[in-house]
């Protein structure tokens, strides 16, 4: 409905395009004219909106009246690229989605693909240990970037400070692993690239104490902080039928009350032989969504702990599946110059065997086969409900791979997080949403 | 691994429910390597492989998926559309319905709001496409995941053509379906009537063409060392 004299207003109105310049001015004239409503683009360079993100938030005075997230600045068509790579190496491109946590997305990739194959059942014990102790790692990897971030946002870079410093432990221990602190392509269809070097475990029952430490540590500053509580509680709120129709999942779900966990839901890579609690809150805020975050941290510690023990007590064993024709032949070796594959296999097709050169040399560059038909596989990522949906035509390389980006989808809430708040609150909501424009964008 | 083939052509008709299918078979592809411009020196290129997408499978479907189908077709007979539910494939403990286009709202309504059924969280949609499947080029999936019942998901699978790339939006049903059509549009021009505001997500709003279609090229260049030269990936040979 437009009143009789909106017209005119609107047609008194000017139109004022500011391409830097001097705020002030604007910000003056804007007062002689009384005009209150003001359109702001925020990003995609801004440095709070977690990557390359562009809001377009219509204020009215302090008030939000409109928000509109445009994306797309970091669209690097990881799914198209897919398709012109083996089954193999869309581990390597996974893991570069959601850059935070990643070896959660090479980890849906790896399940989807393991489906589809109809080799899940084949993983070694040893490998799905593994698995769900590096992606627990992840988990408390990326829960820490999206609290310190927040604080720091919010001003406290102290509180950055105390999570990184956590963070950094893991991202050792990611090192320590699998030769890269982030973008590991650690798991492959089949297992993980290699077993942990045998100074892993001793080193992570080392730093455990110290982590969990820290965790209290930044309990005890922010969720209890008056300061932290004035900013967060009943900000942002998205009940539990707003999350569901917007499709949200993760953290943000469960601090509306709903503990929709697909590990302890649909379990998947041995999680039904760990004892862990869903995490959830009643408030559906801003302050519930850091508290789900703050407690499955610990939850996640937790599973760390068992792994270590499960992983002590099996000893060594095999962490890729034993069949040739997915298997890789190659293992790989800390040589003299500190990297490069195993002696023995180098010897082995340079020197002996002219079959096992010819079996490498197709299985890498060729690929393996993966029957047609098509597979979804759903995990619980730090984001959320991350699902993977692979189509194979029987080749050796997909025919498509769709991700369900948890990040991606939750963004759609921010329109219903922050309309009708104040524009402080804007960042709060999108950074409660915790997106990783990686994987927004892919 | 073998290739599983659902669905026997042998396999009796089943009440209420579509017949038993044999695969449909949308490319025929010949050789080893893929590669079709120069002579064939590998020995392989008398093979034929036929590229198919799984027929309908018989029932028992198994677990909970005869329930499902039968509630659905009871709610689908009672509407008067007996004939929405195209084919019913069951492959890798996932359960696929092919819908006929233009019941595809009210078949997602009748998954959302029975009370039996309850698909209350939409994961989305995904565009995949099948230059080779004359007709039904342009596939719109949907994976459904139920909260009440145990975490269920489902799979609905709606076809549209490559001349009338139409397929009902499902944004009233589930809201979050808002940016996934966005994408999917964006990705392969498959257009979503009753979409409020389809416009592109990720490509920029001047983009012309559908980079997720088959037929658009990848791109890339020459990667060059030494003297030698490598081609972009997309014109590697390939082994499918």
């Amino acid at each position: 409905m437009t009143r009789p004299d909106q017209t005119v207003i609107d047609e008194a109105a000017e139109e004022y395009v500011a391409f830097g310049g001097d705020w002030d001015e604007i910000a003056q004239e804007m007062t002689r004219r009384k005009e209150e409503r003001v359109v702001v683009n925020m990003g995609p360079q801004h440095p709070s909106t977690h990557g390359v993100l562009r809001l377009v938030l219509e204020l009215d005075g302090e008030t939000v009246s409109e928000t509109r997230p445009a994306l797309g600045f970091l669209h690097t068509g990881i799914e198209k690229t897919m398709e012109y790579r083996t089954w193999v190496q869309g581990s390597a491109l996974a893991t570069r989605m959601d850059y935070v946590a990643s070896i959660m997305n090479e980890a849906g990739y790896c399940f989807a693909v393991e489906k589809l194959a109809g080799i899940t059942d084949r993983i070694p014990e040893r490998a799905q240990v593994i698995r769900v102790l590096m992606m627990e790692m992840a988990r408390i990897s990326s829960h820490l970037v999206c609290v310190g971030s927040a604080g720091n946002e919010l001003g406290g870079t102290t509180l950055m400070t105390i999570a990184f410093r956590e963070r950094e432990q893991v991202l050792r221990f990611f090192e320590m692993v699998t030769g890269q602190r982030m973008n590991n392509a650690y798991f492959r269809p089949g297992g993980v690239v290699q077993d942990l070097p045998p100074e892993a475990l001793g080193w992570l029952k080392g730093v455990y104490k110290s982590m969990v430490r820290g965790m209290d540590d930044f309990d005890n500053m922010v969720m209890a902080n008056p300061i932290w509580k004035a900013r967060t509680a009943g900000i942002g709120n998205l009940s539990l039928a707003a999350c569901m129709a917007l499709g949200v999942t993760g953290p943000m779900l469960r601090a509306a009350g709903l503990p929709l966990d697909l590990r302890k839901d649909k379990p998947y890579c041995g999680y039904e032989n760990y004892d862990f609690e869903v995490c959830t809150a009643t408030t559906a805020d801003v302050y519930g969504r850091y508290l789900v975050r703050s407690n499955e941290m610990r939850e996640s510690m937790k599973i760390v702990a068992q792994c270590i023990d499960k992983l002590e007590a099996m000893g060594e064993g095999p962490v890729m599946i034993e069949d040739p024709a997915i298997a890789w032949p190659a293992k790989l070796e800390i040589g003299p110059d500190g990297q490069g594959q195993s002696y023995e296999h180098v010897k082995e097709i340079m020197a002996t065997s002219m079959e096992s050169l010819i079996h490498h040399f197709k299985l890498v560059t060729e690929g393996f086969r993966v029957p047609e038909g098509q597979a979804f596989h759903a995990i619980e990522h730090a984001k959320g409900v991350f699902g993977v949906h692979v189509v194979s035509d029987g080749g050796t390389r997909p025919y498509r791979v769709h991700m369900r980006e948890p990040s991606y989808n939750n963004l759609q809430s921010m329109a219903a997080l922050c309309n009708g708040g104040t524009i402080s609150d804007v960042v709060v909501c999108l950074a409660s949403i915790d997106p990783v424009m990686g994987g927004v964008d892919r | 691994m073998s290739i599983n083939h659902p669905g026997d052509a042998s396999q009796e008709l089943v009440v209420g429910g579509p017949a038993a299918g044999a695969p449909e078979v949308i490319e025929v592809r010949h050789g080893a390597f893929g590669a079709h411009d120069t002579g064939d020196t590998s020995g392989f290129g008398g093979l034929t492989r036929l590229v198919q997408i799984a027929g309908s499978s018989p029932r028992p479907y198994g677990g909970w998926f005869d329930a499902v189908a039968d509630i659905l077709a009871e709610d689908l007979a009672e509407a008067g559309l007996d004939q929405a539910i195209e084919k019913v494939v069951v492959d890798r403990d996932e359960l696929t319905l092919f819908i006929r286009r233009q019941d595809l709202v009210a078949v997602a309504q009748f998954l959302r709001d029975d009370q039996d059924l309850r698909f209350e969280l939409s994961l989305g949609v995904n565009g995949v496409h099948y230059p080779g499947d004359r007709g039904r080029e342009f596939h719109a999936v949907y994976h459904l995941m139920s909260v009440t019942h145990g975490r269920r998901i489902i799979r609905l699978e709606v076809t549209a053509p490559d001349e009338d790339p139409h397929v009902p939006s499902l944004v009233d049903l589930y809201p979050t379906q808002d940016w996934h059509e966005r994408e999917t549009y964006d990705m392969f021009g498959i257009i979503f009537d009753g979409h409020p505001d389809l416009t592109r997500i990720l490509m920029p709003t001047d983009w012309i063409g559908h980079p997720q279609r088959k037929d658009y090229p990848l791109g890339g260049i020459d990667v060059r060392f030494k003297g030698a030269s490598t081609p972009p990936p997309d014109l590697r040979r390939n082994y499918s």
